[in-house]
């Protein structure tokens, strides 16, 4: 850093003052732009920023933060939500959106001050820009290049449907689906098929196509096969046979054997369940993501203030808002709500780079492989490119953190009514710690394991769904009833879960519904 | 790189799913904003209004873990107290059970407020609700016809005279008889004079220019310049045009025996009936009548805002109601309808006069009558089980009562709505 100073000091601070313009924008931006791509070798997708109002930036929360998105009722009600909350004074704004595209398009308020726009340039069109064009989770389960176009198309059919069949029949679909939506992730998947948007509505109107040409009422009296849908889809057909029983996705088994759905109901439940896959990542790497973008932004408007592109305000107000957004409230706090993934995220990735730099003996111990190899920018980048939340915080969470987080570990039977404290931050807790935390990331562990175990697709055609109750922790019951309502009614039959303990493999509970008349 | 200025894109983005949303959650909506209108002040009704709506009931389900089973383990930052093996009392269930979870993201599903438009609000507020029997001048009633032009006809009254035609006729027949005109007489009157003239006369000229000369003021006062058979007159036809206009007659009772929150009770029943009016039908008319021993026409704000008192002569209203009727509002014309508010109370005297003046001339009159009796003890009054005998031989005669703020909507509603009545 000194080193930095001492080189130059001379330039002229971008801006002065509060005050932003369209060239000033650009200024700005190709002063982080220098730094970013430039010193700090960031690689990213090319990018857009986008100036919208705080109107405007309502509207792109209500949409899951999406400039596209097919209408349904419950975008409104988070709309409603934000809204009066906004109104309120109770909840600010984000001061920015960005979006997993390609181009990656980043939305700034124009309300935000210079200092503000600078930083949010930084922190998400190469913060999080970065991320995304490198983490191996978005790289491989999301497709950057047509998202947008997708949606587009999404947006497109289910108004098509909307007309069609009415509001209201595609309204208790998609409401269905997304009940669903958090079972509708393959853990595993092939990669998403490189659809443009366009082959994919031409190939759903070959679909509808081919229906339309082949359709003869006779064969309504008939009993058909549900299979018969995908077999008409040949290049599915591969998948659908190493797919098989016990299915994790709920919605894309829905979607291929439900018996009574019709090609368009298929297609809304398909374009959700894109939908959930492509968000997936985004839930399971948001401490990282955040993390790696706040990191981004505190090293290119340090290195802008020593190069004297921003002047001493400026960088009281960076330090201010950057400082606030940190913030991590002791449990006891009332503040708390969680762990805020910004202060984890961002503290464990400065700890990365003093470990680089300035390591002590502890890290030595810890971090044989990282400890003072002196390229802290190197090691993050590897970091952000091939861990998510859980695996990262089990590699790289290192006791100084738990030390200055003061983590402890507490286990909670259900049954008790009191809590146990299992391990602090002290020699014999911090891999208790390092570990509970880890879990405490995974999103497979926080979302119920359910799966389809048995379908019955020719006689009473009975679904049948397992939770598989990891350490004895049942669905919630109420949601539980109307979800599976949900279920039924997708599906179109009657509906078992089936709710079984992970370690005993005794049944905890079975419960049924049916679709509604 | 571009930097792009969405802040001119058309606003609103989310309006169709503000639709959806309120039309899913018009039952909750409803629910609130009776509740809602309890509390208003009456001037306040038809402004806009915040709706709480419990999100629970539109709520999303998924299929989440429960907390009341199993075991778990969590690590929670801000610890400096506690050693390995220490104990902590859970909070009691409930409150704060929330926080303990540091990885579920504090989705909170509380209430939410949000404020409905002034006419989402009145939309869904009187959503399905119509004035009854509103046919009159549709249907049944085909003597308030309106003139329309229809050509024109040989006679009628001097002021549908149609100069146009008329001119144009007489000028053809004038043509047709070869009228002269007036340079054609004063021509051939020139040619006479000039041969009268002349120093030596040729009288056999002179004698044919004079017989010409009155020849053609013979002609010209025998074909007259407008005959009667040239007139035309604009002709129209009546023919029956159906009209919707309909006048509401609000009758209450500020007597004495009416309490302050009697009053508002009944004020709170004709403001929504007066909102529902003014924005349902542009051609209704409200008459706002109060009367105590005497009734009086008075305007909307006296009415709602005015106090008064004294005793109790419903039939006065009546009689007030009948005059304006003869005064303005012809039968014939117009859909009439009341709405009468009253505890109960009247004068026993004037108990027959009333419902003979209801039974034979104000009820006859009416499209519909109704009477909300409000107070505690609706439905045991004097006037009630008086007007109770006129239910079964009036189609038109609803009766209802009204015992707190809370019943003022769904009474209202089951007076006006769509559904019942067919």
């Amino acid at each position: 850093m000194a080193r930095a100073k001492a080189a130059k000091q001379s330039a002229k601070p971008l801006f002065d003052g509060a005050e932003w313009n369209f060239d000033s924008l650009k200024n700005i931006y190709d002063a982080v732009e220098e730094i970013g791509a430039g010193e700090l070798g960031l690689n990213v997708y090319p990018n857009q920023i986008e100036v919208i109002t705080s109107e405007q930036m309502l509207d792109a929360y209500a949409s899951t933060g999406m400039p596209l998105m097919y209408r349904h009722w419950s975008f409104g009600k988070h709309f409603a939500r934000e809204a009066s909350q906004y109104r309120r004074g109770a909840r600010s704004l984000a001061y920015e959106l960005v979006i997993n595209s390609n181009p990656c398009i980043s939305y700034v308020m124009e309300e935000n001050s210079a200092l503000m726009q600078t930083l949010v340039i930084a922190h998400a069109a190469f913060g999080h820009n970065h991320f995304f064009k490198n983490n191996s989770l978005f790289v491989e389960w999301t497709n950057a290049d047509t998202i947008i176009d997708y949606l587009a198309f999404a947006k497109d059919y289910v108004t098509k449907c909307e007309e069609r069949y009415g509001v209201e029949a595609v309204e208790s679909i998609v409401d269905a689906a997304h009940a669903l939506m958090r079972q509708g992730i393959s853990r595993h998947p092939k990669r998403l098929r490189n659809l443009t948007p366009v082959k994919a509505a031409e190939k759903q109107e070959r679909r509808r196509l081919h229906e339309e040409e082949n359709f003869n009422d006779l064969w309504r009296t008939v009993p058909k096969a549900p299979i018969d849908e995908s077999r008409m889809d040949p290049d599915e057909l591969e998948g659908q046979q190493a797919l098989g029983i016990p299915e994790e996705n709920l919605l894309y088994f829905i979607e291929k054997y439900a018996p009574r759905l019709s090609a368009w109901q298929r297609e809304i439940i398909r374009i959700v369940r894109i939908l959930a896959q492509y968000f997936y990542p985004q839930r399971q790497t948001k401490m990282m993501n955040e993390g790696c973008a706040t990191f981004v932004h505190y090293e290119i408007l340090h290195r802008m203030h020593q190069k004297g592109q921003l002047n001493e305000g400026a960088m009281l107000e960076f330090l201010h808002v950057h400082s606030s957004v940190l913030t991590q409230p002791a449990y006891d706090d009332r503040r708390f709500s969680g762990l805020n993934p910004y202060a984890v995220g961002y503290a464990m990735m400065r700890d990365i780079k003093r470990m680089c730099e300035e390591p002590t003996q502890e890290d030595r111990d810890w971090f044989p492989d990282i400890a003072g190899n002196g390229d802290a920018l190197g090691t993050l980048k590897s970091a952000w490119a091939d861990f998510r939340d859980e695996s990262f915080v089990l590699q790289y969470l290192s006791p100084k953190v738990m030390r200055d987080f003061r983590f402890f570990s507490l286990h909670d039977e259900a049954s008790e009514r009191i809590v146990e404290v299992k391990a602090i931050h002290d020699e014999r807790g911090y891999k208790r710690i390092r570990a509970g935390l880890a879990a405490q990331y995974d999103v497979t562990a926080l979302d119920p394991d359910i799966k389809v175990t048995d379908a019955d697709l020719s006689g009473a055609r009975r679904l049948t769904l397992t939770h598989n109750a990891r350490n004895g922790v049942m669905l919630d019951r109420n949601e539980c009833d109307r979800t599976l309502r949900y279920v039924a009614q997708l599906w179109g039959y009657r509906v078992k879960l089936v709710e079984v303990d992970a370690n005993s493999g005794k049944t905890l509970r079975e419960q049924e519904a049916l679709p509604m008349p | 790189m571009h930097i792009i200025d969405r802040r001119l894109n058309p606003k609103s983005k989310s309006l169709g799913n503000r639709q959806r949303f309120i039309r899913r959650a018009k039952e909750e909506i409803r629910n609130a904003v009776n509740k809602a209108l309890r509390k208003r002040r009456i001037s306040e009704i038809d402004a806009s209004e915040k709706i709480r709506v419990r999100s629970k009931s539109l709520s999303e389900p998924s299929f989440g873990l429960g907390r009341d089973s199993g075991s778990r383990d969590f690590v929670l930052p801000g610890n400096h107290e506690y050693m390995p093996g220490d104990t902590i009392a859970k909070p009691p269930t409930g409150g704060g059970k929330g926080g303990k979870d540091g990885a579920t993201d504090g989705d909170g599903e509380d209430d939410f407020v949000f404020t409905l438009t002034r006419d989402e609000f009145l939309d869904i507020f009187f959503d399905d609700l119509k004035l009854p029997n509103l046919v009159k001048a549709k249907l049944k009633d085909v003597r308030s016809p309106k003139p329309v032009r229809a050509g024109y006809s040989a006679d009628g009254p001097p002021s549908k005279l149609n100069r146009v035609q008329t001119v144009r006729n007489s000028f053809a027949r004038r043509i047709a008889l070869r009228r002269p005109k007036t340079e054609t007489i004063l021509a051939a009157e020139a040619e006479l004079a000039a041969a009268e003239a002349e120093i030596a006369p040729d009288t056999a000229k002179i004698a044919l220019l004079r017989e010409k000369v009155t020849r053609l003021k013979r002609l010209r006062t025998t074909i007259a310049f407008i005959d009667p058979f040239d007139l035309k007159y604009n002709r129209f036809e009546r023919v029956p045009k159906p009209t919707t206009q309909a006048v509401m007659f609000c009758l209450m009772d500020t007597s004495a025996s009416m309490s302050e929150s009697l009053k508002d009770l009944a004020k709170r029943f004709f403001m929504l009936l007066y909102v529902f009016l003014t924005r349902h039908y542009q051609n209704v008319q409200i008459v706002f009548i109060r009367h105590t021993s005497v009734a009086s026409e008075v305007d909307e704000n006296t009415f709602f805002h005015s106090t008064e008192t004294g005793g109790t002569i419903i039939s006065s209203a009546f009689e007030e109601m009948l005059k304006v009727v003869k005064a303005r509002y012809p039968i014939s014309d117009w859909n009439i309808y009341a709405a009468q508010a009253s505890d109960g109370d009247n004068a026993s005297i004037d108990m027959s006069r009333c419902i003979e003046l209801l039974d034979e001339e104000i009820i006859p009159l009416c499209q519909y009558f109704a009477y909300i009796e409000v107070g505690a003890s609706a439905g045991r009054s004097i006037v009630w089980d008086a007007y109770e005998d006129l239910v079964d031989h009036h189609q038109h005669f609803a009766m209802r009562g009204v015992t707190s703020v809370d019943e003022i909507y769904p009474v209202f509603r089951d007076l006006f709505s769509t559904s019942e009545r067919t």
